[in-house]
């Protein structure tokens, strides 16, 4: 019998995405192990946040499959069990932080309580108080990542959360993302920030497009033969050119 | 639909309201100045001010509450917030309605001050009551905001959203019997003027200025009122869409 954790929480099949008349996703197929923390790694313009999009289901796509939790993405009963946070912050920059998670909380249907969590898990509790248009670009990236905290989803879908943060803070986020996947929740992670890489248990390295390589950090730095991901991912690159000639 | 997510999300927009008073005040009191403005331009000529004020009461809901709405909307859009909202477990209609309700409470407190400094300080003089004032100013706002959500789907600035109002309201504020009672217009207009919404609000509130209690033509100018509202926000709601490119 297979444990219940080797089954992908998500599943990517020959995913193809067209956006404004450019292929950004070719054919991409990937999976995503249940309790892992993910990350998809990959320079700016590789279709990172296409394939985060396309997971959460608010991509429009041209063919292929994509899987979560067993269901269609997107599908109805999907909605209560992902949390998605944008690139952009997406919250109300004309209500206060408490106030736009207390809004979130009723729409998702989590507990008032809830909202002081998340709060302190992103370390803005002293500033649960102030409007969001007053916060730094770093603070408002964690208000809209605590809102995609609220309700403990299953699975957690984060594009590039990571930006602009002090290291401190960087890494006590990437502490919270390692403890909400040992508690049994699926992270997916994006950043090209590649010295963020060894946090992760899996990666997925994605480049014009197409999946580069998908294994552990310490998979791929051995099959590369390379000391860091940097490298390694430069190794990636180069040998898929030569295939090519 | 769900009860919860559409209470929270019309207290969530007028939280935003509560934090930007200039815009509140803005909303309750410009309607009341310009009432004033009108009554004194008509002076000596009671008559007038009689047939015109309450025109007025029902176009100033529809315009500001277009405005409004069109730009709140396409904040939401361009924000990333109605990307969040859409990708939670949050039925379309939930934030339509949430919208609704809360520019339908602002529309009734604005609708109230300027009908109250209408008739007792500017001394309208009017057969019917004021709550059927009041009523009619109330439908002609959830007009403007279901107009506005719909609008917002055209625009891709703020820029182009404020444009809207000239484009949207001008053309229905000229037809719609204000300047020219509409049977006295070429018959072409005139047959234009009968599929603008505007024209029902203006004529309702001029059949319940004029007369006692409900008239049957008021009745059918509500009616006709009510189905444009349903028409907007469903057409509003099939502009949301979950999957964008």
């Amino acid at each position: 019998m297979v444990p219940v954790n080797e089954t992908p929480a998500i599943e990517v099949r020959e995913l193809t995405v067209h956006r404004g008349g450019n292929l950004v996703l070719d054919e991409v197929s990937c999976q995503v192990g249940a309790g892992s923390v993910t990350g998809l790694l990959g320079p700016s313009g590789s279709g990172k946040s296409t394939l985060i999009r396309s997971i959460v289901g608010v991509q429009k796509i041209t063919s292929g499959t994509v899987q979560v939790l067993g269901r269609a993405a997107g599908s109805k009963p999907l909605r209560a069990l992902i949390g998605y946070v944008t690139q952009a912050p997406s919250v109300y920059t004309d209500l206060t932080v408490r106030e736009n998670l207390r809004y979130f909380a009723a729409v998702i249907g989590a507990s008032p309580r809830d909202v002081d969590t998340v709060i302190s898990s992103v370390g803005l509790t002293d500033k649960s108080g102030a409007l969001v248009a007053r916060l730094s670009g770093g603070q408002r990236t964690r208000v809209s990542l605590a809102a995609a905290l609220l309700g403990e989803p299953q699975v957690l879908v984060l594009d590039e959360p990571t930006v602009g943060l002090d290291p401190v803070l960087r890494r006590d986020l990437w502490q919270l993302f390692n403890g909400l996947a040992s508690s049994g929740s699926t992270l997916l992670v994006s950043s090209h920030v590649m010295d963020e890489a060894d946090r992760c248990t899996q990666l997925l390295l994605l480049r014009d497009g197409r999946v580069l390589a998908a294994d552990s950090p310490a998979a791929i730095r051995d099959h590369t033969d390379t000391a860091d991901l940097e490298s390694a991912f430069l190794a990636l690159i180069d040998a898929e050119e030569v295939a090519a000639r | 639909m769900n009860a919860r997510i559409t209470v929270a999300t019309a207290g969530r927009v007028l939280t935003q309201l509560r934090h930007d008073p200039r815009t509140i005040a803005l909303l309750l009191v410009v309607p009341c100045l310009l009432l004033a403005l009108l009554s004194w331009t008509f002076d000596g000529q009671p008559a007038a001010f009689d047939r015109i004020g309450p025109m007025l009461l029902a176009i100033f809901p529809l315009v500001v509450m277009f405005i409004v709405t069109s730009v709140a909307m396409l904040r939401e859009r361009t924000s990333g917030t109605l990307e969040r909202l859409l990708a939670m477990p949050l039925n379309k209609l939930d934030l339509l309605l949430g919208y609704a309700l809360a520019f339908g409470a602002l529309a009734v407190v604005q609708a109230g001050l300027a009908s109250g400094v209408s008739l007792w300080l500017l001394d309208l003089d009017i057969v019917g009551s004021a709550g059927w004032l009041v009523l009619t100013a109330l439908l002609s706002a959830l007009l403007g905001t279901a107009l506005g959500l719909l609008a917002s789907a055209f625009a891709q600035t703020e820029f182009q959203a404020v444009q809207f109002m000239p484009a949207f309201v001008l053309p229905q504020l000229l037809l719609c019997g204000l300047f020219v009672p509409r049977e006295a217009m070429q018959s072409v207009l005139e047959a234009i003027s009968n599929v603008l919404p505007l024209s029902y609000a203006v004529d309702a509130i001029a059949e319940v200025a004029a007369n006692t209690g409900l008239s049957g033509e008021a009745t059918l100018d509500y009616g006709v009122l009510v189905a444009f509202i349903v028409g907007a926000l469903a057409l509003g709601a099939a502009t949301l869409r979950r999957r964008t490119a």
